[in-house]
């Protein structure tokens, strides 16, 4: 077990690198940063002083050193646009992204979990019929075109909840819930395939011959094995939840970093948006490192080797 | 004379398929003594998994199930609600499988699949369920149970897997034991070894064993009865040494010709399989459903229901022909 956490985290760490270096170097792929920070006002000899001020003439390699070395310690430069540094814009934004992110998740966990092992343990029946009816309309419907709909009904026609803004914590639940819709039809579908799939297993077979309750053959035999991949993705959609959110957070006006990201790549505003895909791209590898040890927590085989 | 300990007739299990109606078994009847061995054997498809799983309550949830007489222990529970006798699972029968590498839950301990079925019907304590489980692991030959309770099925080989299933099957102490062709996914030497585990505890817990195996001769070896199952019915059974050595019905005639006998078969020469196949059993068949394919079918074999023939040394037979009834006391 230890051997395959050491060896996680080195790939985790090896991925972190490599993400943490194209993120650095996406700045450079959508053109020379000097020319985008000087604006199309900006003449040639503008853009020259910013690329010397901002150290743009020395070797990628240095200033990729330089970057990840200040952002380790969490300073990510100054913002271009308000001048302030990006840690401080930032800091102010991510945890209302993660609590969107994370109340959205647990969620859609909530519904699509008890939904998806409903469905399975009848295929074809009526809550699969039900479920499956949640799902496709989950897939068809646009995620911004239910928040506003939502927020018509729910927030002009009602008056039930503040209709932009997280100041107070019923601001939260629109958004939430728009956002959980999202990511309910393909938990559920992963817990439903799973299920009916470790439900045929012979395993289940002999734990139902030992004449157990069904309760415990079905949430103790049958779940510790479908949860496996439902883990996986799991690990996944929270991380578009995360960042993702972008949508979701433009309409209910929520000052999380999905808006930040968008408004501040149109204010060409490179520092912030640097970190905010560095920032997001480490919740993906996080996540997903943390569900291959839940996995391996939960499977043995997984775990490689005798234990 | 106590009541014999499983006692089935007229069994019926209808499955409903894209094509029409499965009707599995057609009438199918078994009957064990406690602490004897009934081996059922016949085809692949004639329905000896489906009486298992009958037999355990344990049939696809969309099969649909009557039967004349569906006895445990002199209890008879036809027309009964199914539930009580589910109840009887883990308790009074317990059954194992044919690929013991495919029967264990492969995340979880060894050591909690042993015993929570006994923590569930006995109430006992962790220590006390597990006391029981290193006895009966130390019982089916697995060396140095203890510290093997905290293992997963991965780390154990295909045989001890199946010595795991046959502990953990006994361990609740049950009367009757259904065994689904439990060596046919293992390898040759150990098959031997397995059967032999089961025979040994069949004798300390007086378990009826019922044995279902499409080996005749596991089945010689082994059974004190025999029944020959056809296309979801038995068609004949008896005492193994009566059955054997006249086998009356022209199907279980062809059975034995077909298995080979060591010294007497030489290697390489093909089975005389039996020519012809098994009718479909969509939208049922009446009169005997191997006429289609016996040399001596004639036209009585078309009525229903057939002719059944006792045997005086037990057992029956049901065939039209006449002459077989002599040949056998
Ligand atoms: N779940 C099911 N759905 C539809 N048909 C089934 C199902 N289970 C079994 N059958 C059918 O019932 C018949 C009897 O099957 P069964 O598994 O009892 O055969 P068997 O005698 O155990 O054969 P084998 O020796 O190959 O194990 C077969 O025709 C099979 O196709
Ligand atoms: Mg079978």
């Amino acid at each position: 077990m230890l051997s395959f956490l050491l060896r996680r985290l080195v790939v985790a760490l090896g991925v972190a690198v490599a993400v943490s270096a194209l993120s650095f170097a996406l700045i450079f792929l959508t053109g020379d940063p000097a020319i985008a920070i000087a604006g199309s006002g900006g003449s040639a000899g503008d853009a020259e002083a910013i690329r010397l001020a901002y150290g743009f003439d020395r070797p990628i390699v240095v200033q990729y050193a330089d970057w990840i070395g200040s952002a380790l310690t969490g300073d990510f430069g100054q913002s271009i646009y308000f001048n302030i540094p990006v840690s401080e814009i930032i800091g102010n934004r991510i945890p209302v992204t993660l609590t969107l992110g994370m109340l959205a998740f647990l969620a859609a966990l909530a519904i699509a979990l008890p939904l998806g092992v409903a469905a399975a343990m009848r295929p074809n029946g009526f809550i699969d019929r039900f479920a499956l009816v949640l799902a496709v309309s989950g897939q068809a419907v646009p995620s911004f075109w239910l928040g506003l709909m939502a927020i018509v009904v729910f927030g002009v026609w009602y008056g039930l909840v503040p209709i932009s803004g997280t100041e107070t914590w019923q601001g939260y639940i629109l958004p939430v819930l728009v956002l959980a819709y999202s990511a309910i039809p393909e938990l559920m579908r992963i817990t439903r395939s799973g299920m009916i799939e470790v439900l045929n297993t012979d395993y289940i077979r002999s734990a139902q011959a030992k004449g157990l309750p069904t309760g415990r053959v079905i949430l103790v035999h049958a779940l510790r094995n479908a949860v496996l991949p439902l883990i996986s993705l799991s690990a996944v959609q929270l991380g578009i939840l995360l960042s993702g959110s972008i949508v979701i957070e433009s309409v209910f006006a929520v000052n999380g970093l999905g808006r930040l990201a968008w408004e501040s790549l149109l204010r060409s505003d490179l520092p912030v948006v640097q970190a905010i895909i560095l920032i997001l791209s480490l919740f993906y590898v996080v996540l997903t490192t943390a569900a291959d040890l839940l996995n391996a927590w939960l499977d043995p085989r997984l775990r490689g080797g005798a234990a | 004379m106590t009541a014999p300990l499983l006692d089935i007739d007229d069994l019926h299990v209808t499955i409903p398929t894209d094509r029409g109606d499965l009707h599995a078994l057609r009438g199918a009847g078994l009957r064990l003594e406690s602490g004897k061995t009934l081996c059922l054997v016949g085809e692949s498809g004639c329905g000896k998994s489906l009486t298992a799983m009958s037999l355990m309550g344990l049939l696809p949830r969309k099969a649909r199930q009557s039967a004349g007489r569906f006895a445990l222990m002199g209890t008879d529970y036809a027309g009964k609600a199914p539930k009580a006798w589910a109840n009887l699972r883990g308790r009074d029968m317990a059954m194992i499988f044919q690929d013991p590498n495919q029967s264990l839950n492969p995340t979880m301990t060894v050591g909690v699949q042993m015993t929570e079925a006994l923590r569930h019907f006995e109430k006992l304590s962790k220590a006390q369920a597990e006391d029981r489980a290193i006895a009966m692991l130390d019982r089916v030959g697995i060396a140095d149970p203890r510290s093997r309770l905290g293992q997963y099925p991965h780390q154990f080989s295909g045989g001890q897997r199946q010595r795991l299933m046959i502990a953990s099957a006994l361990i609740g102490r049950p009367k009757l034991l259904i065994a689904d062709e439990p060596t046919t996914a293992l390898d040759v030497t150990i098959q031997a070894q397995i059967l032999q585990v089961i025979a040994e505890l069949q004798d300390e817990l007086g378990l009826g064993l019922l044995l279902i195996t499409h080996d005749l001769g596991v089945a010689a070896a082994i059974a004190d009865d025999v029944a020959v199952m056809y296309a979801g019915r038995v068609i004949e059974t008896g005492p193994v040494a009566q059955l054997f050595a006249v086998p009356a019905h022209p199907y279980t005639q062809g059975l034995m010709v077909a298995i080979p006998v060591p010294g007497r078969t030489r290697p390489g020469t093909p089975l005389p399989a039996i020519s012809g196949r098994v009718p479909g059993l969509i939208g049922g068949v009446t009169g005997c459903a191997f006429r289609d394919r016996c040399a001596l079918a004639g036209d009585g074999c078309a009525s229903d229901p057939l002719p059944r023939h006792a045997f005086a040394s037990g057992g029956f037979v049901e065939c039209t022909r006449p002459s077989l009834s002599e040949t056998r006391p």
